[in-house]
């Protein structure tokens, strides 16, 4: 079994900021981290690894001080980490980014087969969900989103049974490898790096590729000239004009609080009364 | 001098006409996402002065017939509909299949889908299928009047800032919508639109994703919040799960639902799918009211389409207090009983039903 992870580094959009006059986002001093959802997607690979010896192989595209984050899973336990950078891959939309992933993957397989990739359900920077979807098409992988537990993998007869969320209930799938999963936050908690395998992170160099040792041949497919969708506008979000009316309760009993803010609702919203009877 | 290029759109472009919306039809029932994706796509097909199209892809039964119909009600002036039984329940290869086959055959221009886990899963891999464009959880769609082309406007960053992004050069220009964050359309039983019966080659033996059961969400664990009138929500100012309670209570007084913030959601205090704003659901109430909420952006984003937002919060300053309706100034875990207490008193007739 090969599994390959791919995650993303991305800044801590906690600590993000914007620029009130310019508009732009201050990433000045807001630390870089693994995607948090990318770690689910991690940490269901390596459970692969205890129970059937997989061999864990994590894929990131991203400036090289994204080797930092891929560092940081050779210490949880993966075997190999690969990091695609390179010029022409600056301005990928998520169609670029799932090309240039699936070309990678495609090249990690010829030197081991890959059985399986996993990625989380998105990123949190850019939210979208669909580089999970985009690699698995690109490779004629099925394509397993939004899984919330591996219920059964049989390697032998390229089999696999996940519980995946759907609307309104979850779907229990059988389906075959090789597939593409994205896994959703809450289902399984990252184990903590072991001394051996931090040890081991110390020393190791995480492998570069530019796009040629990608096995990307058609580079125009990557990056800003690979990408249909361009980004023509960004904008702080518009302030709902209105100031909130207050009502101070700090002077007044809750009772009081209370009454003042139903009579002002009431007066202002009387379809509102009516709506909480109804 | 004023260098104003026109743009000309690449060659084959123009052949491309036409607004789709993919109407999500799950184990009999439609999304209502699609329902307020019609609504949009009426406005932007009536900008366009083209036709607004539903796309139903779902089983060989009267529930796809009730779509189709619906679909008009809506606003479709057309609906081509793929009816086979593979195709009875959601899986990602026959819809993908489907939806691509119909997309190659008409060329609309611009193709919507909910950002569900159907709709984004089926988004992604139609996308790449057609090469084409995919803008994510938009929350405005406009045409832009010089290129023709859609402006899709969408939250980035956690919410921190919007962008607008275009597909230029490719067709159709896709976006996925969250529910809620369109208004409901009117629903016009006298429409009428025309359904057209697609025919793609399907074919059980073709997909290698089986559907071993079906596991529904326990009635009571679904949470209807996206689509309540009113809802009550706490935030981790109220101290702890215990205090949570006032809020289920105040919610359930109302006839309404409850969620919280994605601190609490996260400390288990409540299920995850009650978890409000950017990250979790997107909410459209008559009334919103937070108690111990700050009203951070990431929080802020998932409840703007609010008629009315009370806020309760102990600090003056809380950034909730810029956006709500009305704000009490306060300790919530004492002001909500109060409000309850107060509710019941002046709506007697829910307070004996309960
Ligand atoms: C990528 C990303 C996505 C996110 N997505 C979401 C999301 O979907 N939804 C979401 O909610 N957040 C989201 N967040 C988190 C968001 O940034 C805020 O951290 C969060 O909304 C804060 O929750 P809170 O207001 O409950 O808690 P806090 O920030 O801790 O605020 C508590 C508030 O309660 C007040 N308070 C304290 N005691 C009392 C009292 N006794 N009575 C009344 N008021 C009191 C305080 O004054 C304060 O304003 C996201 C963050 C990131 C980085």
């Amino acid at each position: 079994m090969h599994v390959v992870v791919c995650i993303k580094q991305v800044p801590d959009s906690s600590q993000i900021r914007v620029h009130p006059v310019t508009n732009t986002i201050m990433r000045q001093g807001v630390p870089a981290v693994i995607n948090p959802h990318d770690l689910v997607a991690l940490e269901e690979a390596l459970r692969l690894k205890d129970r059937l010896n997989a061999r864990v192989t994590v894929l990131s595209m991203g400036p090289k001080m994204a080797a930092d984050a891929l560092k940081k899973c050779i210490a949880y336990g993966a075997d190999e980490a690969i990091l695609i950078t390179d010029s022409v891959f600056a301005g990928s939309d998520t169609l670029a980014t799932s090309f240039a992933l699936a070309s990678t993957i495609r090249r990690i397989g010829q030197d081991h087969s890959v059985d399986m990739v996993f990625c989380g359900k998105q990123t949190i920077d850019g939210d979208t969900a669909q580089v999970g979807p985009g690699i698995a098409r690109r490779l004629g992988f099925e394509q397993l989103t939004y899984v919330a537990r591996i219920e059964k993998i049989d390697p032998a007869a390229r089999e696999i049974v996940v519980h995946r969320r759907a609307e309104g209930g979850v779907q229990v799938l059988q389906s075959r490898l090789p597939c593409l999963i994205t896994m959703i936050e809450g289902s399984n908690t990252l184990r903590f790096a072991s001394m051996d395998d931090m040890f081991r992170a110390a020393r190791y160099d995480v492998i570069e590729w530019n796009h040629k040792a990608a096995g990307i041949e058609a580079p125009e497919r990557c990056g800003l000239k690979g990408s249909p969708t361009a980004v023509k506008k960004v904008f702080a979000p518009p302030q709902r004009s209105t100031k909130a009316e207050m009502i101070d309760a700090t002077k007044a009993t809750p009772c009081e609080a209370a009454d003042t803010l139903l009579a002002k609702l009431f007066a202002s919203h009387p379809a509102l009364e009516k709506e909480m009877v109804r | 001098m004023s260098a104003k290029t026109s743009q000309t759109a690449p060659h084959g472009l123009e052949d491309w006409r036409g607004v789709w919306v993919n109407v999500e039809l799950e184990r009999g029932r439609v999304h209502p996402v699609s329902w307020e994706l019609l609504g949009e796509g009426r406005k932007l097909a009536d900008q366009l002065g083209v036709a607004l199209s539903a796309v139903v892809i779902g089983a060989d039964d009267s529930a796809t017939d009730a779509a189709c119909a619906e679909a008009a009600f809506y606003g479709a002036d057309s609906v081509y509909v793929v009816r086979h039984p593979v195709l009875a329940h959601y899986r990602t290869d026959p819809y993908t299949k489907a939806l691509t086959q119909l997309v190659g055959r008409y060329k609309p221009e611009i193709l919507l889908l909910g950002a569900t886990t159907l709709g984004r899963d089926l988004a992604g891999a139609v996308a790449t299928t057609l090469a084409t464009g995919l803008t994510a959880d938009c929350t405005e769609l406009r045409i832009d009047s010089e290129t023709r082309s859609l402006a899709a406007t969408r939250p980035t960053f956690g919410g921190s800032l919007l962008c607008t992004i275009h597909t230029l050069n490719c067709r159709p220009q896709m976006a996925t919508v969250r529910p809620r964050v369109m208004a409901m359309p009117a629903r016009d039983t006298q429409r009428t639109g025309q359904v057209i019966q697609e025919t793609v080659a399907l074919s059980e033996d073709d997909i290698a994703t089986k559907i071993l059961t079906f596991i529904p969400d326990a009635a009571a664990e679904e949470a209807q919040l996206a689509y309540a009138d009113i809802v009550v929500a706490g935030g981790r100012g109220l101290g702890g799960p215990a205090n949570f309670q006032h809020v289920k209570e105040l919610a359930r007084l109302l006839g309404g639902d409850y969620g919280g913030s994605r601190p609490v959601a996260q400390a288990g205090w409540i299920g995850l799918d009650r978890q409000i704003g950017q990250t979790g659901k997107t909410i459209r109430p008559k009334l919103y009211i937070a108690a111990g909420i700050s009203g951070a952006v990431q929080h802020r984003v998932g409840v703007e389409g609010a008629d009315v937002i009370v806020a309760i919060n102990s600090d003056p300053n809380a950034p909730i207090f810029g956006f709500a309706t009305y704000g009490i100034v306060g300790d919530a875990v004492r002001i909500l009983p109060a409000l309850t207490e107060a509710l019941r008193a002046r709506l007697p007739t829910r307070a004996e039903a309960i």
